[in-house]
């Protein structure tokens, strides 16, 4: 058994028209057996930019608590938030300095940035950074996760059509996967709001 | 005071925190990640002018496409760029560190960097590391001395060529480069047959595909052709777009607007003689 099927997870990220949507599954299991289902996995760095992790539950917390403590540092420094580049280059040089004892995590990173521009972006648990301009997706369902979303995506989505179109692919790949699933919490951000949604999936 | 407590930036290099506990995770069964790597075709070639860098652009995870279109020709100094194959993290690293050195190096002596020091810095750190960082480049470039095309192995060992070829679809470019190479090859001549040993790459190598990059470097000029040539459109894509039959439930919404990005202007005081 691969080590990231300990956990299961099952993350996604799609760009729209000025917005971007983070999505994510919530179960929490240890091997076969199901140990909590209002697990989160994508954690809001600042207002504009969100970090989602899969893979091994413990690494991904402590990843999380690594980058948040570089993140304040930063504000305190810079007096500002990071950008989602800065960003993403950070998460990418904090894992490639485990690369021969790595955590095992896949991050996500979406974010709005100069001008409103959304970035997202993914990387492998080495760091090898994939910057994608339409969608990335990370966890056990992540073959089903891209084939649905090659069929689902199309450029340039309102912030409505965005939000149907990764529930369903989200929703319709974990259904084919036993280590995720049993809802979805997803986060469509547009320049203006961030709305936060619990989806309502197949508890099996 | 436990060392624990405090997250001191590193030092640089690699940290190995964490081997013992993963060493420990795959003994109990719990086999490690497959990394992501550039299956790929890289290769260069050296025509009159100077040197000619290509690459696809397909990027793989164990079987799966993970990027269709990423890019594998690196920057390394305005006069150098170098193609990467193997472990995606590794080349990026690699690459990265190394462009970054000799951008030091020419502020330190004021100087055009060579094609030669690239190579020995990343041959120097391939070496340390045995093999397990595992890198295979193309590095190209053209500098006082002229243009130079040298391949770098994961072990440290180099070979400077007239033309070039790494990666898993070396074997399917080296054979277009065998059959139609001569020395003095003008610019669209060279152009040409680099896009044909990547398309042989491409359509013969699985782990090889999608689009194919080009960078031309002559003496005080480069062009950096991205996508130069595209031969694997998505076809049958329908224009109405995807429906939906079921309709998604949502069981809790919450809305927080954000606040507004505010400018502070500084209205300074001038400092007081």
């Amino acid at each position: 058994m691969s080590i990231f099927e300990y956990n299961g997870s099952a993350l996604i990220a799609m760009v729209g028209k000025n917005c971007f949507a983070i999505a994510s599954d919530r179960r929490l299991g240890v091997q076969l057996q199901t140990i909590a289902t209002d697990f989160q996995r994508i954690y809001k760095v600042h207002d504009r930019l969100f970090l989602g992790l899969s893979g091994l539950a413990t690494d991904a917390q402590t990843l999380y608590q690594r980058l948040v403590f570089r993140h304040k540092l930063y504000q305190l420094r810079e007096e500002r938030d990071m950008k989602p580049e800065t960003f993403a280059s950070l998460v990418s040089a904090i894992l490639y300095e485990k690369r021969f004892g790595p955590y095992f995590c896949q991050p996500v990173i979406a974010g709005l940035g100069d001008e409103d521009k959304p970035f997202i972006c993914t990387m492998d648990s080495i760091g090898a950074k994939e910057l994608a301009k339409d969608f990335v997706v990370a966890g056990t369902a992540s073959e089903s996760l891209y084939g649905a979303c090659e069929a689902m995506f199309k450029p340039d989505m309102e912030a409505e059509e965005l939000f149907e179109t990764v529930s369903q692919a989200l929703l319709s790949s974990v259904d084919r996967d036993c280590l995720s699933g049993w809802g979805g919490h997803v986060y469509v951000v547009t320049p203006t709001e961030v709305r936060e949604m619990i989806l309502k999936g197949r508890m099996d | 005071m436990s060392k624990a407590a405090v997250d001191l930036p590193p030092k640089g290099g690699f940290s190995f925190d964490l081997c013992k506990r993963n060493d420990m995770l795959a003994k109990q069964g719990l086999s490690g990640p497959s990394f992501r790597k550039t299956g790929t075709t890289i290769v260069g070639l050296i025509f009159q002018d100077g040197v000619i860098l290509g690459a696809d652009t397909r990027a793989t995870e164990g079987p799966i496409v993970c990027d269709k279109n990423c890019e594998k020709i690196h920057y390394m100094a305005p006069n150098i760029y170098c193609c990467g194959a193997g472990t995606a993290a590794d080349t990026e690293a690699v690459t990265d560190m190394v462009s970054s050195q000799l951008q030091l190096h020419r502020y330190h002596t004021g100087r055009e960097s060579r094609v030669i020091t690239a190579l020995t810095l990343l041959k120097k750190h391939l070496f340390n590391y045995q093999g397990y960082v595992s890198a295979a480049l193309v590095l190209g470039g053209v500098d006082c001395t002229g243009p130079h095309l040298h391949t770098i192995y994961p072990h440290g060992s180099t070979d400077t060529l007239p033309f070039a070829t790494m990666g898993s679809g070396s074997l399917a470019a080296m054979a277009m480069f065998e059959s139609k190479y001569k020395e003095g090859l003008s610019r669209d001549e060279g152009i040409q047959l680099v896009v044909e040993a990547i398309c042989s790459g491409i359509f013969n190598d699985l782990g090889s595909g999608s689009n194919v990059d080009v960078c031309v470097i002559t003496k005080g000029h480069k062009e950096y052709l991205r996508n130069h040539l595209l031969p694997n459109p998505r076809t049958y894509v329908n224009e109405k777009g995807y429906t939906f039959p079921k309709k998604i439930e949502v069981l809790m919404t919450k809305i927080t607007p954000l606040k507004e990005r505010v400018e502070i202007i500084e209205t300074g005081d001038a400092m007081e003689e």
